[in-house]
Parts: structure tokens; sequence; C-alpha cells
């Protein structure tokens, strides 16, 4: 109907996600010309900086990266160190790490649900002008997310660059009895976010599925969070040592972020919908149940529906973490001592928006030589992008003010966490021809 | 779980453009939140204060917060809460922006306040950072320094902490809004110990700790996790860095590893900057 009139979507400050980033899509009628997620966020050079550093520092600088997902950064780290080290964690300590996880999952997705997300599909600006509306639901929204942020804090003394994650397990792990009388909030949370997922479910969804490679981690057993094997749906299967001969960071022409990429494939698709996708089997009952009540089971290929996704994730982790802290038996020892060793080590976890590689290669007295670290966002950059070039065209007839919006929450499908990715992305201050 | 599958069906319910509730009589204080070089981390405490956060919401209008809403008012604006270091041209300018849209101006966190962790470039080539960073090294735009708000424009408080403590943040505004000083304390981490009855980490087990020179308002948290403070908050009030470089001499650390301890979160602030140079020139 608008024939081929020229337009460009753009939104100079993106609203509701992690970090400075902008969008621009130009277009002449239904065909897209270009499509930028561009990142002006400032770099803050951590791999430079990491050097020199000893390894015991690392899962204190390493936070420092994301205020939302700084367990994620540490987990990365001292699996990458330890693995480096020849460090092996007791089993203890290692159930003590999901839960960890678990709260970061559960505060990280509570506001990405509701506060961030949400707010989008029932046209508010955010959740604050949502909870005139609906006082109750936000209100929710704010337990579920301080009951994670209360996890986070019992293990590691703060929710926002937590204290206690160390090379070889904890600074100080809990009494057993702290984390039992955790189980009254998270039965509650258990409850809440099944409710959540009965919400988000009945939110609409525009029609619009894509034919992704999904990428995570898969444990034989268990929903996945500190280890596994790097599995997709395309038959990839490797170790976290072959994370780098297998994902290539690209330089493409029309933009000027650098776009991680499987080698020889393209762009791929990591976080909650690539772990559900992957690893449904694994979820507990509780949430498989959600799911299935959602009518929702894998393979889900509509990114819109993530926000569904995440929700059931927030029912695993909080029947996770119920079962971690009826379970708790403390270590006998908070950790393994680390020893000063030369090695390379690498690893992989699940952020809550999905993988996040770490490399490190530590010399003999215990200092970082090199460090790489790939984080989620700057993974699903490129695919951010290659679903506006297929969704734009669909709202070509649309205002321009609704278009616009409809691709900030195409942008937002992916929690975007874009201070993580800065230290990633190539950065320029862009020569727009722009009239 | 019928009334919840029906107020489902009404949340579920988008929200039409009548329902929009008009212009308010009387304007509420406006507080904005800008994002400099930094983690968002401080800007999240503000998001993380669950139980404050409608109340504050209900006192002020949060006219600029990208973080979580997608309305940004225009300015002037009564508070600004700068998170985040300057570390490129187009922020320097920024900020001088920034400055004059706000009346009360307010920096929140270690990077605001001392440069943030990314100062450590300051001490080395930046150049050379970029080449091991990014592969096409002249598609970046970076300052050699990472500097503090306060170097570039007059600040009217600046709220410690990498991250800054919640509780602290919803005291600034509540005190910057009744117009009086905000009750935060300066002295140092080992004040909180005391108060908390920790035994002190250091004399009893020989841990290298910060928290003589450290500003309180952790609570003390690494001391009460078995380990030694690490100076997230930055330098108390005059803080006695050399004594505390030969104490930690006595307790074995090298030069190297007191440099690097000083070399943190505030490394910039120029108590700490002075101490670890006075480690690395040894």
């Amino acid at each position: 109907m608008s024939g081929s009139a020229a337009r460009t979507i753009r939104v100079d400050t993106l609203a509701r996600v992690e970090g400075e980033g902008a969008m621009l899509i130009k277009m002449a009628g239904e065909r897209v010309s270009d499509v930028k997620l561009r990142i002006y966020e400032p770099p803050r050079f951590f791999e430079a900086f990491l050097r020199g550093r000893h390894f015991s520092e690392v899962p204190d600088i390493v936070a420092r990266i994301c205020g939302i997902c700084p367990i994620a950064y540490q987990m990365s780290a001292v699996h990458a160190i330890e693995r480096a080290l020849g460090v092996h964690i007791s089993p203890e300590v290692r159930m003590l790490r999901r839960l960890f996880y678990c709260g970061e999952w559960i505060e990280s997705h509570a506001l990405h649900v509701y506060m961030l997300h949400a707010p989008d599909f029932l046209g508010y600006e955010d959740a604050i002008t949502m909870a005139k509306d609906h006082p109750e639901v936000v209100q929710r929204a704010l337990r579920l997310k301080k009951i994670g942020n209360h996890l986070v804090t019992l293990l590691g003394g703060r929710e926002i660059h937590p204290i206690s994650a160390a090379v070889g397990g904890f600074y100080k792990v809990p009494a057993k009895n702290l984390l039992h009388e955790l189980e009254e909030d998270l039965k509650w949370a258990l409850d809440a976010s099944v409710q959540t997922v009965r919400l988000t479910a009945g939110l609409e969804f525009p029609d619009f599925e894509q034919d992704y490679e999904f990428v995570a981690l898969r444990n034989p057993s268990e929903y996945p969070f500190n280890e596994g094997r790097l599995v997709s749906n395309r038959g990839l299967d490797i170790d976290a040592a072959e994370y780098e001969d297998t994902f290539i960071e690209q330089h493409v022409k029309h933009s000027n972020a650098l776009h991680s990429v499987i080698r020889g494939r393209g762009s791929y698709l990591v976080g909650p919908m690539a772990r559900f996708n992957l690893n449904f089997d694994n979820l507990p009952e509780v949430a498989r149940q959600a799911a299935s009540d959602a009518h929702l089971k894998p393979p889900v290929k509509n990114p819109f529906r993530s926000i569904i996704v995440r929700s059931v994730e927030l029912v695993f982790a909080c029947a996770e973490a119920l079962r971690i802290c009826q379970e708790y038996e403390p270590p006998s020892q908070p950790r393994m001592e680390a020893p000063s060793r030369a090695g390379v080590g690498q690893a992989i976890t699940e952020a809550p928006r999905g993988i996040l590689y770490h490399r490190y290669a530590i010399d003999d007295k215990g200092l970082i030589v090199t460090a790489k670290i790939v984080p989620p966002t700057s993974q699903n950059q490129k695919r951010i992008e290659d679903d506006l070039r297929e969704y734009a065209p669909r709202l070509a007839g649309w205002p321009l003010k609704d278009a616009t919006w409809k691709c900030e929450q195409a942008i937002r499908n992916y929690d975007p966490c874009i201070s993580c990715a800065t230290h990633f992305l190539k950065l320029t201050v862009e020569q727009e021809e722009e009239k | 779980m019928s009334s919840e599958a029906k107020h489902g069906k009404k949340l579920m319910t988008r929200r039409k453009e009548a329902e929009k509730p008009g212009p308010k009589a009387a304007p509420k204080p406006k507080i904005a939140v800008f994002k400099f070089a930094s983690c968002d981390g401080c800007q999240l405490s503000l998001l993380d204060a669950e139980d404050e956060l409608l109340a504050i919401t209900g006192a002020v209008d949060i006219a600029y917060f990208p973080e979580a809403s997608r309305a940004m008012l225009k300015g002037p604006y009564d508070i600004g809460l700068v998170e985040g270091s300057v570390t490129t041209h187009h922020d320097a300018q920024r900020i001088q922006e920034v400055r004059r849209q706000c009346k009360t101006l307010v920096t929140i966190g270690a990077c605001a306040t001392a440069g943030g962790i990314q100062a450590l470039r300051n001490w080395k080539d930046v150049d050379e950072f970029i080449r091991v960073v990014y592969a096409t090294p002249q598609f970046i735009s970076t300052l050699k320094l990472s500097t503090p708000i306060a170097e570039h424009v007059p600040v009217d408080f600046e709220l410690r902490g990498c991250p800054i403590n919640k509780y602290q943040l919803v005291e600034l505004i509540t005190a910057t809004l009744a117009g009086r000083k905000p009750n935060i304390p300066t002295n140092s981490v080992c004040m909180e110990c005391k108060r908390k009855g920790n035994v002190c980490i250091a004399v009893a087990r020989g841990i290298a700790c910060l928290g003589p020179v450290t500003q309180a308002g952790c609570g003390a948290l690494c001391p009460s996790f078995d380990r030694g403070c690490y100076g997230c908050y930055g330098p108390m009030e005059s803080p006695n860095t050399s004594s505390l470089t030969k104490g930690l001499r006595v307790l074995g650390q090298t030069d190297d590893q007191i440099m690097r301890a000083f070399r943190g979160f505030n490394a910039w602030s120029w108590q700490f900057r002075r101490a670890s140079e006075e480690c690395e020139h040894k």
C-alpha cells in the first residue's frame, strides 16, 4: 500500500535493554536495504587489562563487565581457570554454583519478562506505568526478582558483583539452616513462575517463525548451567576447548560490529529458546507441565514467544533452587586449593542470555597471560539483525511510530546486554550520510 | 486459578490510547539516569530496590531512564544520576550537556566517581589495548584516560561503591528531595567490621585487607565472607595508605601484590593511585 516509498526506522537510544545501542533500518516499500544494530557503548578493554593480574582476582574483575549477569562472568571465569590449573571442585560446591546461577536467572528473567519485555506486548512505555493499571502483577514481578536477588545475596553477599565466588569454590558457604529458610519463599516463587507462564502465554504474538541454528550447552541429565557439551540442532557437538575452532568473529560490511558466526554456516541463536529447544527433556516435570499447558513445545521458532520460554525457565530455576536448598549439605571445605602453575583453560556457562565463553592462559606465577571472552549478546547480534531484516517488510504499511516500537520489541526478544557485548564489538563513530 | 486466568485475560489486553492518563496537575520532581562507560550495575540498583521502587516512582517522575523506560522526557531535571566514566570525546561533550540539564548532579558508583576498572588503561598504552581487543584498531574512538565525572563538571554529591549500596541511593534521593545532607558515613570498613563483631581477619589470620583505608558502605562484606576487603568503595576520608602498605608488607605481601590491590575498581582515585605508584616505583 505504501508502494516503494523509502523510509527509515530508527531509534537513537534503545530503551529497556542493558547498555547503549541504536537501531537503524532502511526500507523502500517492503525491500530492506540496510539493517544496523549500532553499538555506541564505549569499549572498556577487559581482556587487555586482565593480563598480569593474578588468577584469583579474575572473578571479581570480570563481574564488572555486566551488572545484570555478574555471576555468569564469575562462573565462566572460575571454571576456565580451574580447568587451566587442574582443580576439581567438590560435588557440594558444584550444587552451590547451580544454586548461585538459579538466583541470577530468577532476578534477570523476572526483570526482563515483566519489566523490560511485557510492556511492549501490553502497550506501556515501562513497568512503572504498567503498575498503575496492574499493581499486583508488577508487585509479583518485584517479589520474584527480590527472591532471586536474595538467593544471590545469601551466597554472595550482595546482588550485584557478589564477593564469594572463588577459584576452587567459594570464600565462604552458607550454613544449612540458611538455605532451608529460603524454602517458603521459593515455593511461593515457583507458584508465581507458573502464573508467569500462564500470563505470558496469553499475550499476542506476531506470526513470525525463523529457521534458526540453536546453540546451547547440553548435559546428559540436567538442564544446563555450568557444564556440558556445546550442541546445536544442526549437529554441532563440541567441547569448550574446541569453541574457537568452530566459531569465528566476522567483520561484515553493513555493520560496524564484529559478528560471531559458526564457521561455514552463519548466524545462530543462543539463550532461553536455544536451551529450551535442546534441553526440553531435562526440564523438571513442573516446568514441562507449565510449558505444555501453555501449548509450548520444542522447537519454538518464533522469537517473540521467547517471553514464554523465559517464563518456563523461571519455573525451572525456582524448582531447581528449591530442590538444592532442600538437599543441601555444606561442603567439608569451602574451596579447593588452587596451585600456581602454567596452563590454558576454556569454559562455557549459560548466562541468562545464552552461552558465555572464557579462555585464560596463565603463567607459572599464576598471572594471566591472555584472556578471551565471548558474551552471549555479541553472538546473538547478527541473529538480531537477521530477524529485523526478515521482520521489517511485514511492517511496511504500518505507521512509522508503531513499526518502530515493533522493531524495538523484536530486538528485546533477545534481552540484549550491550555493555557485555561492547568489549567485543567493533565500534566506530559512524559517518552516516543522513540528511 | 480461575481468578488468575481472568486476571491474566485482563492483563493480556493491550492498553488503549484513550486509557492513558492525561497530564498531571502538580508536577513531581524529575529524575534522570545517565550512563557513561560502565556495567549498568549501579543504575540497576534502583530497580533492585524492590521494596522501595513503587514508593520512589510515586514521589518522583522518572523522566529519563532508558534502561527502564522508552519514554524519554526532555530536561531540565531536578536530579541527575550519572553512572560511568568518561572515555570518549563524545562523552566528554555529552557530560557538559548533562550538567546543564540537571539542577543537582550526583555520580553513582566507582566508574563515575573514580574512573572505574577501565581506568587501568591510564597506566598503559591504550593503542596497544585496542589492538589486543579489536581486530581493526583504526575503527576505535577512545580517549587515553578513563576519568571520573568530577574531572569534567562540578558534581554535587558522589555516591561510592562498585556497585553502590541501594539503601544509600534511596537515602540520597530522599535527602536531596528534602533539601538536607544525605546521611552517608565516610569512615572506614574497619568500623563496620567492629560494629558487626567480626574478628579482624588481617590481625587474626594474616589476610591482606584494604578495610583500614576503604570507605564504609558495603557492610564489611568481604571480611564477613572470610576474605580481605578489595577496596570497591574507594578511599575513606583521609586514608593512611602508606601505613597500610607497611602493614601489608609485614603480612608478607610483595610490592607487586600491594600495587595490584590498590589498582582495582577505584584505582584512579588520587589516594589509591599514589599508593599503587609508590609500590610500583620501588
